[in-house]
Order: structure tokens, then C-alpha cells, then sequence
């Protein structure tokens, strides 16, 4: 599987296919929110700046917006979310994943956590 | 005093655990000079129940109730009759002294009359979902023209001509300072009129009262395909709630949001409040509902039990990025709508319903006799509006002092439009007597 | 004849398997469907008198010709219905209700009696105002109370809950700023992150970009980083004294200087004005606009969750502003003024109507039997309870900040460390033992928050019964091994812990009827 690169906004970002990225949120975030209930995802071809807001995530007591950690339009949405947000819980990283994100700037991924160093930086939030 | 139970002796030995000499230390981070040395001043002190009722009693006495007259009063508040039974349960102190039901384990009895209720509310209206209220219809409006604004990500409301004045200065002062726009045509009969000329590319609603505030029922079908094809909102506001026991409700003709006013049903005239705002829509829009709603779960043993949901579109936990601020609505103003609706049930809402028809049609066929009054509205449910030779607010006056509420003149509910001021908007409902009616009539026709 | 004497026999047979009754039901523990379940054709509720005869019909193409689809039952039904769910629920009236920042204060009976009178309950809002002097009389007086108590020189009545409240006083606060033409400039309004979130969500409604400020230490507003965020675009700061962590803003006058200095304005949250009322006047910290939830500090009931009321205090500066309809004094008695008039620039109409006239009467009813000396006794009650609570507990739980509190004592969740307990379980728990929990994770500044509010009503025996409770829970959690107790709890409940998730994630939120049988094949052919 390819490489996963982190935010501290507990993102995961995954090179898809070219300039192509697939992002959700991090199985640190999913354990904080609890059962995700809803998942607000962006119409396609919206185009969203690096860090700008991109989805929402619910679960029952709370509601968090996720960022978009590169710059891009969106090119395809997680519409099985909508049928059962628990995806989000179940594999976070996997079939939980937001949306797809089409770059023109490629060099954004680099700047981002890896696996290692995100990791030492949860830990770093007790 | 009667309601605090702490004796001299309760207090000394609470400083004293607490380590402090005096109630004086527990103020200690209140600025010195904004400590008050004693009661403010001016105001009267203690006094026993007898006196409070005698002052609070002598008040009311001042007023003269609806029910000592003959009244026929409407406009977006009814004089029904309430079954005993509701405010008996309305006053039980497991409901009227509950706080909103943040622990379902145990507010199950409030969850579930909630539910129970926004069922209610779905069925009058015809549409598939339901709040658990709002304040009164006049802000349920307002919060409909918001849900659409959000929906359509648009901007900009078309107000009727026949819309009830209260909602409509409610929603012009939000769109003042929330940001929208508010196109709101003059006073007008025909509360379509005008509207399908305004609907443009920025228009996220057109709002329309039914029956409207003339007491006009109009088929709002043919705006609400407007409406779709503009790419906005129907928002359908109703002031008398009864009146969906005998007309077809607005679901059925289109409309995509529904706010009324449920007064009518379970709580007194009160002078204006408090109210209980319904507020119905279609379901693909529920993400966007503002207010509270109750949803069916089970327990940690499997039991069906109820509990608040979507919770996440609350202030409470969204902050600034919420659907709506409102926090306390209405929910005891609901129970007394939910057990006297329960009370009615299918048979006697429809019961109910054709006899406040009745009244209003006996009312009307008899001010249609009077010399110089002219009926202005053709199909419609408690309430009509007619045309008077002179002054209404004037005739209202006079008829007053003759024992008869003549209804709600036209310069009352549009105090800067002239070609209202020979209106009168009259209300019957199963209250009124066929004497009332015979007295309205000759009382009108003395002071005309 | 019956030798028991009231005392129950001892069961000699051994231990007895759990009770499974076959109705479901559990003593006075009774289950209750649907008022939708119970529905018989045929059976009604009120008797309707038949209409007069040949009335005509005026509903022209509108009759409602298809079923609504209520349930039709008889009185005693009914009555027995709700009656049943009542004994679901938790009120002041049952026990003590230790939620913080809702004011569960004793209702008295006599306030509803006054408000049922027929001159107050059964008088329209639009009737000629000449029969209406009472009821106008009874706003003015109202009005009266309220600004003499806060220092105030104007009072908003028609706003119908705290929150709209909150919208009345921040819309003032912007036509003021729109008339001094900053309209455009000020948009920025700042707000302490303990705050409710009715704060952050109003001034968004209005339009306004919401800064928050960080607490201190100490649970107050951070002055320095306040201070840091003053500036020519600052509209107003959102402040609730005493704040949401039951501690008084010692800096108050400092910020409402700095802020007026500033050219914006100080709305105050009125939520926990019952700590102060009597003993502080708002008007002399500083104060533009606050609101006073008359369903909290003058104990009209908060009914479930409403109907509430929210009048907002204004000072000389926003109060020609203040919205439609209003109570003046006139040459003939009193007049209500429900348009524009000269040396007035009222904002516009926020609400139906007059305001909520019910809870007026409940709320002055509960001012005039306590008197200016009783509703500052009340506060002084209110305060020495929390403190009391406070002190009681502090070696058991942890305080999240140092006492004197004001009405509320705010613990954190430090004293759970370790023990497997949540604030959640632990709040839970509580409800086993007879109470209603305290607030929990609110506000928001404090790990694991729970928010104690014992109110005036509650006597030194009920504090103390209350205090073992707690300190029993807490000796239990802290033994390390009763983790499970408390993860199942609450277990005497009508319902046990409800699945939220499953309600948020295929919401019903409403009954259906069950959908008629499919037909078998044979019958379809």
C-alpha cells in the first residue's frame, strides 16, 4: 500500500494514481470522535486551498471540519460514507477514506508527517 | 422566607466548614465598590402568598378577558377550548419542573410525548419530518427562511402580501443583520399575487401564510412548481392549527418547509405568548433543521427508549458554525399540544375543525346582512376579512365598550398602511356562541 | 389479621432468581407504548357539540378529504398515558437537580395559580389596549424589578428565551455600531472559549467572525490575551459573569473599560445572574446589554425544556434601539408601542406578539413574595450551597480551580485517573443513587468537566445526603476494580443507556404505521 503522510489536524493524505491523492482521517482521530454518524463530504470539482475546509465528521456528541492538507480540486467523493459512516471507525485508512483530490503540486506531499513522525506526535498529545 | 429552607443555625455551621466567617467572603472576587451593602433599593420586600395574590390579582382584574366578552379575535392567536385534563397533566412536576432531556435514562416520559409530538406535527402538516418546536411561528419563520438560505446556498426571501404582519417585520429584522435579503410585497388580499415576477437566481424562498392572514385559502400548488423551477424553497406558514382538520395540508400541494403556529391547540391566548412554533419539513433537508429533535433507539437492554439526535447541527456542540442559536424552546407549551391533540384524536380534530367552520360561515352569513359591510374573502376555514365603511380600529373601539372583541382591525396589524384602516379580520371558533354572533351583528350595525 | 405490622417478611426459601413479570412492567415501573399503538376507531377524547344546522360550507376545493392518520382514544386513556410517562422523568420536584448552569431552582405553585388567572391567561394580544391595562401594568412592574435590580436603564421584554435574548442584546449592539456608521468595520466579536454555545452561535448568526479567548490559570478571561485582541474592527466581547466555570471575573471593570475604550461594547451572558442578583449590579461593572433568563434566576419552570424568557437590560447607549413592541406610560394609562415613533430607533420586531406574558406573571409572582431582601438571600443561599458542596468534596474529587466558587462548584476528572471510570459513568452512576447528574463536560476549559449547581432550594440535610452520595461514588471508583459497575450503570432506570449512535445514524424521528403485510404470491396473482 502506498504511503500514507499525516497534518496535525490528524489527516491522511495517499498518492493515488499520478497527480491524484486520496485523504480521510487519521485512527488516532476516529478513536477521539468516537462512532461517526455523519460524514459531509464536497461536491466534486470544488476546488479547495491547502488547508482549507473540506469535509465534516460527526459523531454523537461532536463535530469536526477536516482540512484539506494540499491544495486541489476534487475529483471523486466517498459515497459509501453516507450509507455507513462507521466505515470511518472500522478502517480509517482504508475503505474510510473522505475524497480524492487532484494536484498540480506534488512537491505539498513531502512536507507532510510520515507514518513515524506522526506517530511521535501523537504520543506527544498524552 | 417560605422557599429557602436553610435556618440561622444551617448557615453558621456551613461557613464553618466551609472555613469562612461570613456570606461576605464568598464574594470576595466581586469588585469592592460594585458590592451592594444591602437590598437595593426601591423595590418592596418579602411578602406572603395571600398578599401576592392580592397585588398580581388586582392587576388581572384590570384586564378584561376574552371570555367575558363575545370574541372574535384571531390573527395568528385563537380562543379555543382546552380539555381539564391538559393542564392537569401539564402541571404534573415530573413534566412542568424537568429540565430538556439531556439524560434520557430518566426523561423518557418528556423523549417520549417529544416524539409523540413531532409525529403530530408531520401528520397535521403533511410532511415527513418534525422539530421537537420552536418558540412561535412568527420565529419558526425566520428560522425556515435560514434553513433555506443554507439549502440553497442563496439569499434572498419573497414575502407575501397576505403573510401575518409579526412574522413579517420578524423575518425583515433578521434579514436587517443576519445578511439576507427580504423582498416583502405590500398588504394584498391575494397572497400570490406578485410573487412568481420576483423569483430569480438569488432566490432561495418564497414564504406564504395559509390560510393567509385575510383567512384566504389558496391552492399553492402552481407556486410551489415555480418555486422548484426557480430553484427555491416553499415555505408554507400556518397561524391556526385547527384548520388542519379540515383543509388540505400543505405537504399536499408542495410545500418543502411548514412553521405554524400551534397555540391553538392545548395552550391559552396568555396576550401573545408563551406559543409553541411547529416546524415540518421534507426529510432530504433534515441535516439543515434548526432546534431539537427526538429519534427512536434502544437501550443497553434492547428496549425502545428515545433520545435527542443530530445533535451535532445544535449550538451546543457546533458553536458558531450551528443551524440555528435556540437552545430552550417551547417544550411544556408542546406537552399540552401533544395530550389535547391526543385527546382529539382523528374524529375529534375533524369534529372540531367543522364546527369552527361552521361558526365562522354562521358569523359571516350574518355580518354579510349589515348595512355597508362587505366580505372580503371567498374560500375559507375560522377566519375572514371584511371591508367597513369607517375606521375599524375606531368600530373595534366602540364595540369594545359594548361587550363584543370585533375581531383585529387592519391599522393594528399595518400601523403605516392607509388602505388597511377599513379592514377587520374576524375569527370563530368553537367558543363563540350563535348569541355572540347575533350580538356582533347588532352591536355593528349600531356604531356603523 | 395481619400480624406484619408494616415489616417485611423475611424470605426463608433462599435466594430468589431475578423477577421476569410478565407484562413487562416493574411495579410502578410501568411500560408505556405509543399514544399511536393505542388508537381505536370509534373512541374519542372530547366531546365536540355538533356545528349549528345549515351552516354553510366555505372550504371551497380545499376539504381535507384524506385520513390524517391520529389515534382516536378516550379521556381516561389519555389522562393514564401521560400519566405513565410522566413517571419516566426526573424533575426539581422529585430531587435534588445538581445540573450547573441550568438553575433548578423550586417552582412554586403560586406562580402558576397567577398565571392561570383569567385576566392574565385568557386575554388576546391584540385586544384595544384600554382592556389590557393590567396585563401592561404587569410588564411595567416587571420592568421596573429588572432595572432596578441590575442598575439598568432600559429593559427589552419580548425576547423569548436566553438565546434570543443573547440576539436581541448583540442586534442592539449592531444598530448602535451601524449608527455611528462602523457598521462595515466592526465585525470581529471576542468570546471566552469557556462560554455557552449559544454565544459563539449568535454572533455567527449575525454575521460576525467569532474570536475566543483563552481562559487562565485560574479559570478566568486571560487579561493579556484579551488585551492583544483590542482593536478598531471589535464589535463586542461575550462575556458571562459569573462565568461558566462558577467563578467571578475579577477583572470585569478592567475589561469593560478596555472594551468601551475600544469603542465596542460588553454584552454580559445573564445565565448565572441568580449568584448575583441583589448583592451586584450589573450596571456598575460595566455592562451594555445582558440578558436575565427569568426560567433560571426567577424559577419559572423550564417545562422540559421550555417556555423560556429572556429580557435584556440596556444601558443609555443601546436602548433607543430596543425592538418592538414595547410598554411606555401614557397620557390615558399605559400604551404599547408596536411601531417606529419619534426619538425612538427600535431595530424592528423579534418575535410574534408581546413577549411571553405567562412567564412575566410566574417570574414577578416569584419576585414579589421574595422581596429585594429574599432574592439576595437567594443568591447568598445559592453561593453558600456551592461553596458548601465545594469544600465537602475537595478532598475526594478535585476542584478544577481554587474556592470561593460563586453558585456552582466545577470538579475536573483528575480524581477518576486511573480507576476506569469516565465523568460520563461516573455521572451515571449518580442517577442510581436518586439524583440528576450534574453538567458534564461543559465548559469545555476543564478536563472531564462536572458542573455542580445545587441552587438555594436545597436544605443542609438534602446537601449532605447529596455530598455522602458522591463521596461514596468516588471512594467506589477510586477502589480501581468497580470499573464494570460503573460502565453499566445507570441499572434502576425506566431505560438503561440508549444507543445514541444508532439513533444519529438511521434517525426515526417519528412513528410510522406498520407497513400492511406484502401479499403472497398466490393472492397477487
Amino acid at each position: 500500500m502506498a504511503e500514507l503522510r499525516f497534518t496535525k489536524d490528524h489527516e491522511w493524505i495517499r498518492v493515488g494514481d499520478g497527480d491524484v491523492y486520496e485523504i480521510g482521517i487519521s485512527d488516532y482521530a476516529q478513536g477521539q470522535l468516537g462512532d461517526v454518524v455523519f460524514v459531509e463530504l464536497p461536491e466534486i470539482g470544488k476546488k479547495i486551498a491547502k488547508g482549507g475546509q473540506a469535509a465534516v465528521v460527526e459523531s454523537v456528541k461532536a463535530a469536526s471540519d477536516v482540512y484539506s492538507p494540499v491544495a486541489g480540486e476534487v475529483v471523486a467523493i466517498n459515497d459509501a460514507l453516507t450509507g455507513d459512516p462507521g466505515l470511518v471507525n472500522k478502517e480509517p485508512t482504508g475503505a474510510g477514506w473522505f475524497f480524492k483530490l487532484k494536484t498540480g503540486d506534488t512537491a505539498q506531499f513531502a512536507e507532510l508527517m510520515d507514518q513515524g513522525a506522526y506517530d511521535a506526535y501523537v504520543k506527544g498529545l498524552g | 422566607m417560605r422557599y429557602l429552607p436553610h435556618t440561622e443555625a444551617d448557615r453558621e455551621a456551613m461557613l464553618a466548614a466551609i472555613g469562612a466567617k461570613s456570606v461576605d467572603e464568598l464574594f470576595v472576587d466581586v469588585p469592592a465598590e460594585a458590592r451592594l451593602a444591602g437590598p437595593v433599593a426601591g423595590l418592596s420586600t418579602t411578602k406572603s402568598e395571600l398578599e401576592v395574590e392580592r397585588i398580581l390579582g388586582a392587576m388581572a382584574a384590570k384586564n378584561r378577558p376574552a371570555g367575558a366578552m363575545a370574541s372574535f379575535m384571531g390573527s395568528g392567536a385563537y380562543r379555543h377550548h382546552v380539555p381539564a385534563s391538559v393542564d392537569y397533566i401539564v402541571q404534573r412536576g415530573e413534566f412542568l419542573t424537568s429540565y430538556t432531556p439531556y439524560q434520557p435514562e430518566i426523561a423518557q416520559g418528556t423523549l417520549q410525548y417529544l416524539f409523540e409530538f413531532q409525529t403530530q406535527v408531520a401528520l397535521l402538516t403533511g410532511m415527513e419530518v418534525a422539530n421537537a418546536s420552536m418558540y412561535d411561528a412568527a420565529t419558526a419563520a425566520v428560522e425556515a427562511v435560514q434553513m433555506a438560505n443554507r439549502v440553497t446556498r442563496r439569499g434572498k426571501a419573497i414575502l407575501s402580501g397576505a403573510l401575518h404582519p409579526h412574522y413579517r417585520e420578524t423575518i425583515e429584522t433578521h434579514g436587517r443583520f443576519s445578511g439576507f435579503d427580504v423582498a416583502a410585497l405590500p398588504a394584498n388580499l391575494d397572497g400570490l399575487a406578485g410573487i412568481e415576477a420576483l423569483l430569480d437566481a438569488k432566490t432561495s424562498c418564497v414564504v406564504v401564510q395559509y390560510p393567509n392572514v385575510f383567512g384566504r385559502l389558496q391552492d399553492l400548488r402552481g407556486l410551489a412548481a415555480a418555486c422548484q423551477k426557480a430553484g427555491a424553497l416553499l415555505i408554507v406558514a400556518i397561524p391556526e392549527i385547527v384548520s388542519m382538520g379540515a383543509v388540505v395540508p400543505p405537504g399536499d400541494m408542495g410545500a418543502d418547509i411548514v412553521v405554524a403556529e400551534g397555540q391553538s391547540i392545548g395552550n391559552a391566548l396568555n396576550f401573545g405568548g408563551p406559543y409553541v412554533g411547529l416546524f415540518a419539513a421534507k426529510e432530504k433537508y433534515l441535516r439543515q433543521m434548526p432546534g431539537r429533535l427526538c429519534g427512536e433507539t434502544v437501550d443497553a437492554d434492547g428496549k425502545r427508549g428515545f433520545v435527542l439526535t443530530l445533535s451535532t447541527r445544535e449550538q451546543h456542540i457546533r458553536r458558531e458554525k450551528a443551524t440555528s442559536n435556540i437552545c430552550t424552546n417551547s417544550g411544556l407549551c408542546a406537552l399540552a399540544f401533544t395530550v389535547h391533540l391526543s385527546l382529539l384524536g382523528e374524529t375529534g380534530l375533524k369534529r372540531l375543525a367543522a364546527l369552527n367552520h361552521a361558526m365562522a360561515t354562521s358569523l359571516e352569513a350574518k355580518l354579510a346582512r349589515v348595512k355597508g359591510v362587505k366580505v372580503l374573502t371567498d374560500a375559507y376555514f375560522n377566519e375572514f376579512a371584511l371591508e367597513l365603511p369607517r375606521d375599524a380600529a375606531e368600530v373595534v373601539d366602540k364595540l369594545a365598550d359594548k361587550g363584543v372583541l370585533a375581531g383585529v382591525p387592519g391599522g393594528r396589524l399595518w400601523p403605516d398602511d392607509p388602505s388597511m384602516a377599513r379592514t377587520l379580520i374576524v375569527a370563530a371558533t368553537e367558543t363563540n356562541t350563535l348569541a355572540d354572533i347575533d350580538l356582533f351583528a347588532a352591536k355593528l350595525a349600531e356604531v356603523l | 389479621m395481619d400480624k406484619s405490622q408494616g415489616r417485611v417478611a423475611r424470605d426463608t426459601a433462599g435466594e430468589l432468581p431475578p423477577v421476569v413479570t410478565h407484562s413487562g412492567h416493574r411495579g410502578l415501573q410501568l411500560e408505556e407504548k405509543l399514544i399511536f399503538e393505542q388508537g381505536v376507531p370509534g373512541r374519542i377524547g372530547v366531546d365536540v357539540p355538533n356545528p349549528p344546522q345549515g351552516a354553510a360550507d366555505k372550504l371551497g376545493a380545499f376539504a381535507r378529504k384524506e385520513p390524517i392518520g391520529l389515534p382516536d382514544l378516550s379521556e381516561p386513556q389519555v389522562v393514564r398515558h401521560f400519566t405513565r410517562l410522566s413517571q419516566k422523568n426526573y424533575g426539581i420536584d422529585s430531587g435534588l437537580f445538581s445540573l450547573g448552569s441550568c438553575t433548578m431552582k423550586h417552582n412554586p405553585r403560586l406562580n402558576e395559580k397567577m398565571a392561570r388567572l383569567p385576566g392574565f391567561a385568557d386575554i388576546h394580544p391584540l385586544q384595544p389596549v384600554k382592556t389590557v391595562q393590567g396585563a401592561l401594568e404587569l410588564i411595567d412592574e416587571l420592568a421596573r424589578w429588572l432595572k432596578t435590580l441590575t442598575g439598568m436603564p432600559a429593559v427589552a421584554m419580548s425576547p423569548a428565551a436566553g438565546a434570543h435574548g443573547e440576539l436581541c442584546g448583540m442586534v442592539a449592539i449592531w444598530a448602535a455600531i451601524k449608527a455611528k456608521g462602523e457598521g462595515e468595520t466592526r465585525r470581529r466579536v471576542l468570546v471566552p472559549e469557556s462560554a455557552h454555545g449559544t454565544n459563539p452561535a449568535t454572533a455567527a448568526m449575525l454575521g460576525f467572525t467569532v474570536d475566543p479567548i483563552p481562559a487562565d490559570a485560574r479559570g478566568r478571561v486571560d487579561l493579556a490575551a484579551f488585551e492583544a485582541k483590542l482593536g478598531p474592527d471589535v464589535a463586542a466581547i461575550m462575556l458571562t459573569n459569573p462565568n461558566t466555570c462558577g467563578l467571578f471575573e475579577t477583572d470585569i471593570k478592567r475589561i469593560a473599560d478596555l472594551v468601551h475604550k475600544a469603542g465596542g461594547y460588553f454584552y454580559c451572558d445573564g445565565a448565572n445572574y441568580n449568584a448575583i442578583a441583589g448583592r451586584v449590579r450589573p450596571a456598575d461593572l460595566g455592562v451594555d446589554a445582558m440578558h436575565i433568563n427569568l426560567h433560571k434566576t426567577f424559577s419559572t419552570p423550564h417545562g422540559g425544556g421550555g417556555p423560556g424568557s429572556g429580557p435584556v437590560v440596556l444601558s443609555a447607549a443601546l436602548a433607543p434601539f430596543a425592538p418592538l413592541p414595547y410598554v411606555v406610560h401614557g397620557k390615558d394609562g399605559f400604551r404599547l408601542v408596536e411601531t417606529k415613533e419619534a426619538g425612538a430607533a427600535p431595530f424592528g420586531r423579534l418575535k410574534g406578539f408581546n413577549g411571553q406574558m405567562g412567564m412575566f406573571v410566574r417570574a414577578l409572582a416569584y419576585m414579589l413574595s421574595h422581596g429585594a431582601d429574599g432574592i439576595r438571600r437567594a443568591s447568598e443561599d445559592a453561593v453558600l450551597n456551592a461553596n458548601y458542596v465545594h469544600a465537602r468534596l475537595k478532598d475526594v474529587m478535585t476542584p478544577a480551580f481554587e474556592g470561593p466558587c460563586m453558585h456552582e462548584a466545577l470538579f475536573d476528572d483528575r480524581f477518576l485517573k486511573d480507576t476506569g471510570v469516565s465523568t460520563l459513568d461516573f455521572a451515571k452512576a449518580l442517577i442510581d443513587e436518586g439524583y440528576h447528574p450534574m453538567t458534564m463536560y461543559f465548559p469545555l476549559v476543564v478536563h472531564g468537566a462536572m458542573l455542580i449547581e445545587p441552587t438555594e432550594s436545597e436544605s443542609k440535610d438534602s446537601l449532605d445526603a447529596f455530598i455522602a452520595s458522591l463521596r461514596h461514588l468516588a471512594a467506589l471508583a477510586k477502589q480501581g476494580n468497580q470499573a464494570a459497575h460503573f460502565h453499566a450503570a445507570p441499572r434502576l432506570t425506566p431505560r438503561r443507556r440508549l444507543d445514541e449512535t444508532r439513533a444519529a445514524r438511521q434517525p426515526i424521528l417519528r412513528w410510522k404505521p406498520a407497513a400492511p403485510p406484502a401479499p403472497t404470491a398466490q393472492a397477487a396473482e
